[in-house]
């Protein structure tokens, strides 16, 4: 959807003439109180859920927790899975085009935050004639959003669905983006931003952006579990330092493949630097109580006791400042072993409590 | 402990409108039935992934926490009452949990399984621990780390400077106030911080 109107961002900048990649799952219902927004993190997109005709291995990033008869019903939700600006799925980013200089925006792209791509959202759902969501729900950098929905917009949420989430990022989070970041700019085929001019791709700093980030969102257990010290070839060590020795090594060189040949670097450093800023407590002295008095939704927060890139310990700082404002809160700290990518992945008891939850908010629009 | 007579009777301590947190609030019943009849509000607080589920499935908003680690998402006096239902024995840390009820809630109700009963008496008279309706397990596989009476919680109430409301012995739902450690299956005491 195209949005010709100017957007005034946090930084003071602005962006106009975008647009905005979205798809939509189930049928909004008479008195359009249905509404399910997801919001999506670091590498995914508006492609939440379903499949693509003819397209194999086109299942949307959370298929499992999304569709028909599924935890997060599109057969009694209407539900929205919209393309952050910046990225690199469809909605405007650093590959398209600056509408004043019809040059592509590259490095010059404007630095957005949480907050903006809410404000985003919120004029998408205002196209579609949606006032109020039934649920906002995202994972990771989409909990912050999830997050910042009900701070920015409270009439407009009843329910915030909060998985994997914290309220900012550690020094040791933003440490990690930092290293994937310089991944990318020190690439020499980076060219300040402005790569795409020189017909080339900075892959190196992007497979190694990656390489370090999936790296964190698994936990020890699951890839000892997985890889183990399991040699890629034979039983015999080649006594190599740059050949590929250990499976892990193979796995994660082809994570970092896959990824450098469908994400933009630019992006990647936009989105990180999102998930840096984003922190409702700064303006209240870091006070978190006092930055979620704003918010009237229902909530539920999820976390898994393995994943230590946003830790429980994160959730519960959210919980203990919804219960200081006496909101509706629930928490479910599901003992799960795969680290934080734990939130993409079936396990029995993440799936029933959120089944549950998105159950009881299905009563609710009957009521 | 989950009849309905017994969940009453303890209920009728939580004067209505009042902020509950329910303290290992099981499946969530005792909450649900305060929200309904008695048009309270709070929280359960529970470790177990079924009993959380149970609680979300029937709309009873619950935290998943373990006790031992404390209470420390609760401001002081942030609720009116704060329930231990059949938790205490339960609890590693009962005595700090119990300072953490008092500090947490303005009042505590705590019941818990009174080991003083008489047929428990009489079962350790023959030599044997009690195996019965109320302690169904055997001695190697009760999850009851702590057992105690009537009277040492009375005891425990004091050292810690609580202030008793009241107190009685539950049995079949009813209310046991004459010889309630020896009468009763379960004891009951209401309190609050001095």
């Amino acid at each position: 959807m195209h949005f010709p109107e100017v957007l005034p961002l946090q930084s003071g900048a602005s962006i106009r003439d975008y647009h905005l990649a979205y798809e939509t799952y189930g049928t909004l219902n008479a008195d359009r109180s249905n509404a399910v927004l997801v919001c999506h993190a670091l590498n995914a997109s508006h492609h939440v859920a379903g499949v693509y005709a003819g397209q194999d291995k086109s299942e949307g990033w959370w298929d499992n927790m999304i569709g028909p008869g599924k935890p997060v019903d599109t057969d009694r939700f209407f539900v929205i899975g919209v393309n952050n600006l910046g990225s690199c799925f469809g909605s405007t980013g650093p590959m398209h085009n600056h509408p004043d200089t019809g040059e592509v925006y590259g490095a010059d792209f404007p630095v957005v935050t949480v907050e903006d791509w809410v404000n985003a959202q919120a004029r998408l759902l205002d196209r579609l004639g949606i006032t109020q969501l039934a649920a906002v729900l995202g994972g990771s950098l989409g909990g912050m959003q999830a997050l910042s929905w009900t701070l920015q917009y409270p009439d407009r949420v009843r329910h915030a669905v909060v998985v994997a989430s914290a309220p900012n990022l550690t020094a040791e989070n933003i440490a990690f983006n930092e290293v994937a970041r310089r991944a990318i700019v020190t690439d020499p085929d980076f060219h300040g931003g402005h790569f795409y001019r020189h017909g080339v791709i900075p892959k190196r700093g992007l497979r190694i952006a990656r390489m370090i980030g999936h790296i964190t969102y698994l936990s020890d257990d699951v890839m000892n579990e997985k890889f183990g010290r399991q040699l890629r070839e034979g039983i015999d060590l080649k006594y190599s330092t740059q050949d590929i020795e250990f499976q892990i090594e193979s796995y994660l060189r082809y994570q970092g493949d896959k990824f450098s040949d469908y994400f933009d670097a630019n992006t990647y450093l936009l989105i990180t630097r999102a998930l840096d800023y984003f922190d409702p407590a700064r303006a209240h002295a870091g006070n978190l109580t006092r930055a979620l008095a704003r918010a009237t939704a229902k909530f539920l927060l999820v976390s898994f006791t393995t994943d230590w890139r946003f830790s429980p310990q994160r959730s519960r700082e959210i919980v203990k400042a919804l219960l200081d404002n006496r909101r509706n809160v629930s928490y479910a700290e599901i003992d799960a072993p795969h680290g934080h990518d734990a939130f993409l992945l079936d396990d029995a008891r993440y799936m029933g409590v959120m089944r549950s939850y998105f159950d009881s908010i299905a009563k609710e629009l009957q009521a | 402990m989950t009849d309905k007579a017994a969940m009453q009777a303890l209920a009728r301590l939580v004067p209505p409108g009042s902020r509950v947190l329910d303290l290992g609030c099981g499946n969530g019943a005792m909450l649900d039935y305060l929200q309904r009849e008695r048009g309270c509000s709070g929280y359960g607080v529970e470790i177990d992934d079924a009993n959380v589920l149970a609680c979300v499935q029937r709309g009873v908003d619950v935290i998943q926490l373990n006790l031992d680690e404390g209470l420390a998402m609760f401001d002081d006096n942030s609720f009116d009452v704060v329930l231990q239902i059949d938790t205490l024995q339960h609890l590693r840390n009962a005595e700090t949990m119990l300072r953490e009820t008092a500090r947490v809630g303005r009042t505590g109700v705590v019941a818990f399984p009174n080991f003083a009963h008489w047929p428990n008496r009489l079962s350790i008279l023959r030599g044997r621990m009690p195996v019965t309706r109320r302690l169904p397990y055997q001695w190697y596989d009760t999850p009851n780390i702590r057992v105690g009476t009537y009277k040492d919680f009375e005891v425990l109430a004091t050292k810690n400077s609580l202030r008793i409301l009241d107190s009685f012995g539950l049995q079949d739902g009813q209310e046991v106030r004459w010889l309630p450690n020896a009468r009763a299956g379960t004891a009951v005491f209401h309190f609050e911080h001095a």
